[in-house]
């Protein structure tokens, strides 16, 4: 018997190749990176050069952080709905604030809704039990209303983009684009507390199953507030940095980054039902879905078409990836 | 035998894998009989009920109503022949008003409500969500929902269970007019005051086969026992402990003191003392109140009565936190409800490290290397798919769930039934190590269904049954017929017909006469 045990059973290619992908997740989706780019290539030779890397870097950074703040939530089973309206907020009072006040206080204004909506967050799903979803698309109606009442009062005053935030969003030294500045240490950040503090370990803990997180001491509501504050955070940071990348302040500024957000930490690998992902597919996510939205645009088909061919590539590249990584 | 049975089956068997749930059970129920069901934990009760329910399929056997052959495939055949089971969990669906959930079983309204007042409800709303229905009520209510569509055999699991006294007395009183009324009823207890208050048979299943079918007299209870046990009678002596086994001399106030703890219908009345270096075992039959007392001694709910101190000091917890900052940790039964399945052997055993606000920092991963590796070393944990929780064997992943509070270095370790569903040498080992614990000091409760790990382990053992402590071995008093004699309730040392059969069917038929 024990010889049956032991003998290793002969493995083909295919099973061997799939436990290889299983084993490093991030390897098909670097592949598949570099396939798009490549008919990119194809498609529109010389496309590929310096300017359009550091162009798609500058496009990529504000999802990919913003996809970070679904990450986090998305490990904890949960979702954050809320970011593009913190994002627009914090962008939109930050513009509005810097005509009359100093920098700091602007800054220190634009962090506050942040800062509340994810404390609301926070309390709502872990103390109350909303669900994310609803929670956080209420606060996020909420903020949006707030936004509005506090657009007619600044109507006189103007807004304007702080040449810093300018600089960080579109500026490019030695061919990198400043952003990353931002971006480097945020996501070094993201990915070192994921794995190599108590809190990421929580994250995970309590996505996979709340009852053992809890009967090993862990309080949950302590571990979400936390959460949907750092979220929010994030969320809106990344506002800042959206204004100075889109010079056009408006209402509904980071409104469109909210669902590729949530697709680009799916295509990362990041389960939606908790306990399982990872920052770095999320970030090869986001550009992912860059490059892509770049190559719809270059095929020049109608709006509605380019839709829903986004649209399609999006399930399958989800449901393909998922077939390859999960070892069933 | 004069009359045919009305419900006749032999040779039932069912296998699951490897494991032999049901070899060879039989039972057979004649017209108008209250038949009891009776066997230990793990004896096959449930799975002979869910054959013969039709919720599972049986291996082999053969099934006879009314000496028609039956193939019950699906719940809905067994209801068509006439057998209708009330389960001990209510059946009701909660999201709808009584009415509806009678109409969606297709159950005659007015006989059902008749069968409610009769049964002690005489107000109720059937317009009433389910939901908001107490448990024991609703648990009424599925009685009188099999009721009112006469079946002709009706199975009743546990169904005085979590019962006050009125109700109970009442739905024993309607069983016992079943039978009178030329129906039967397979009633399975663990409470021979009912039994031999209603029954007039008992089948007795061990290890999957009937051992014996016997008159309800007074004094059966005893041969009743003996069958349960079967063979082991002899009395099973201690086996000898390591010198580094051997529980240290335990002085000075306990570690752990339970008095009077209270639970709802639960607990009614629980106290013991567990002491450093001891192992105490808790065995009772399923649903005992055992479940509830483990939950409010790790935290996870609250009691409603009694005190619980640790180290002479009185403690209450609200979450299991509280538990834990006390020394105190709980292995629970369930592996599932301790592991964080996806994730690896590493991070479960560590998950207690980082679970309070001030450890939520950076993690020293040199120095938890250093202890998860002790630890797993310790156990013998088989690391070969450490990455994910879910694809190590059921031994391995048990041995994380304790390794984990070994790791945390707890002092005291609740065991909820360690070694339910685990290779026999993965269960000698955690033997060994319940032991080498106590030898270190440090205080285990260890509740079992299996009465022959009390004496591999425990060092004393408490007796629960309906929710009370009833009494208190010591581990070379505790052979298995003692055991099985105090865990069924029955007064210690009670031989033949003094007790309880004598003093209750007097008392029965008296008032099933009125």
């Amino acid at each position: 018997m024990t010889d049956i045990a032991t003998m290793p059973r002969p493995v083909s290619f295919g099973r061997r190749l799939k436990r290889f992908m299983a084993d490093r997740p991030l390897i098909p989706l670097i592949i598949l990176l570099i396939i798009l780019v490549v008919i990119l290539q194809i498609l529109r030779p010389g496309i590929v050069n310096e300017r359009w890397l550091a162009n798609t870097a500058k496009f990529a950074i504000p999802l990919a952080i913003l996809a970070g703040c679904q990450t986090m939530t998305m490990l904890t089973g949960g979702i954050d709905l809320s970011v593009g309206t913190v994002a627009t907020m914090s962008a939109f009072i930050m513009a509005t604030q810097i005509v009359n006040q100093d920098p700091t206080v602007a800054f220190l204004l634009a962090m506050l809704p942040a800062v509340l909506i994810g404390l609301v967050n926070g309390i709502g799903v872990g103390v109350f039990r909303v669900h994310p979803l609803i929670m956080t698309l209420g606060t996020s109606l909420i903020g949006t209303g707030f936004l509005q009442v506090y657009q007619r009062t600044v109507i006189a005053s103007g807004a304007k983009i702080p040449d810093f935030l300018n600089w960080l969003g579109t500026g490019v030294t030695y061919g990198f684009p400043n952003a990353l500045l931002l971006f480097v240490p945020v996501a070094v950040l993201i990915v070192f507390m994921l794995n190599r503090t108590g809190f990421g370990r929580l994250l995970y803990a309590v996505g996979d199953n709340e009852r053992a997180a809890r009967l090993s001491g862990v309080r949950y509501w302590q571990v979400i507030t936390a959460l949907y504050i750092l979220s929010s955070l994030l969320a809106g940071i990344t506002g800042l940095l959206y204004i100075g990348l889109i010079k056009a302040p408006s209402l509904s500024l980071a409104e469109p980054l909210v669902l590729p957000s949530v697709a680009a930490a799916v295509i990362g690998g990041t389960s939606i039902f908790g306990g399982r992902g990872g920052y770095m597919g999320t970030i090869i996510g986001a550009l992912i879905l860059t490059v892509l939205t770049t190559l719809l645009t270059i095929l020049q088909m109608p709006e509605g078409g380019r839709r829903i061919l986004f649209g399609f590539i999006v399930l399958f590249v989800t449901a393909a990836y998922l077939r390859i990584v999960e070892d069933r | 035998m004069t009359t045919n049975p009305l419900l006749d089956a032999t040779g039932v068997a069912k296998n699951y894998g490897a494991v032999a749930a049901l070899r060879d059970a039989s039972l057979s129920v004649l017209p108008g009989e209250v038949h009891a069901l009776m066997g230990a934990n793990g004896a096959g009760k449930s799975t002979l009920v869910k054959i013969l329910t039709g919720a599972i399929k049986a291996d082999a056997g053969r099934i006879l109503i009314r000496g028609k052959q039956l193939d019950v495939r699906s719940p809905a055949a067994a209801r068509r022949a006439g057998l209708l089971p009330v389960y001990q969990e209510p059946s009701l669906i909660p999201d709808l008003d009584v009415l509806s959930n009678l109409r969606l079983t297709g159950t005659p309204v007015e006989p059902f409500r008749a069968w409610v007042r009769e049964l002690g409800i005489p107000n109720l709303d059937i317009r009433d969500t389910a939901r908001h229905i107490p448990l024991a009520i609703l648990r009424v209510l599925d009685l009188a929902r099999a009721l009112a569509v006469e079946p002709d055999v009706l199975l009743l699991d546990e169904m005085t269970a979590a019962l006050p006294a009125n109700l109970a007395e009442k739905v024993l009183e309607v069983v016992r007019r079943q039978g009178d009324a030329g129906r039967s009823v397979i009633f399975i207890s663990h409470r021979f005051v009912e039994i031999s208050a209603l029954c007039d048979r008992a089948t007795v299943l061990r290890d999957g086969s009937t051992v014996g079918v016997v008159d309800i007299e007074p004094g059966v209870e005893e041969r009743i026992v003996e069958m349960m046990l079967g063979t082991r009678i002899e009395k099973t002596r201690v086996a000898a402990r390591a010198a580094n086994e051997v529980a240290v001399a335990a002085g000075g106030r306990p570690r752990l003191s339970v008095r009077n703890l209270q639970l709802g219908t639960k607990l009614n009345d629980v106290s013991f003392d567990l002491a450093n270096g001891e192992v105490v075992g808790v065995f009772a039959l399923e649903g005992q109140g055992q479940d509830e007392l483990f939950a409010a001694l790790a935290g996870s709910i609250r009691p409603t009565g009694g005190t619980i101190d640790v180290d002479g000091a009185p403690v209450k917890f609200s979450h299991p936190s509280d538990a834990i900052q006390a020394g105190i940790a709980y292995v629970p039964g369930d592996r599932t409800d301790a592991l964080a399945m996806q994730r690896s052997v590493r991070e479960n055993i560590a998950l207690p490290f980082s679970a309070g606000l001030r450890k939520w920092g950076p993690i020293r991963m040199r120095r938890e290397q250093v202890v998860v590796s002790g630890v797993i070393g310790r156990l013998q944990i088989d690391t070969r798919a450490q990455g994910e929780v879910q694809r190590l064997s059921g031994g391995n992943q048990q041995k994380v769930t304790i390794a984990r509070w070994i790791a945390a270095n707890a002092r005291t370790i609740l065991c909820f039934d360690p070694t339910r569903g685990i290779d026999v040498g993965t269960k000698q080992e955690i033997y060994k190590l319940l032991r080498e614990l106590a030898g270190q000091g440090k205080s285990v409760l260890f509740y079992t269904s299996e009465m022959e790990e009390v004496q591999r382990v425990c060092d004393r053992v408490i007796v629960i049954f309906g929710g009370r402590v009833v009494d208190t071995f010591s581990v070379e008093e505790a052979d298995e017929p003692t055991l099985m004699r105090a865990a069924y309730g029955l007064p210690r040392g009670a031989k033949a017909d003094v007790g309880i059969l004598a003093e209750v069917k007097p008392a029965s038929d008296a008032e099933a006469a009125s």
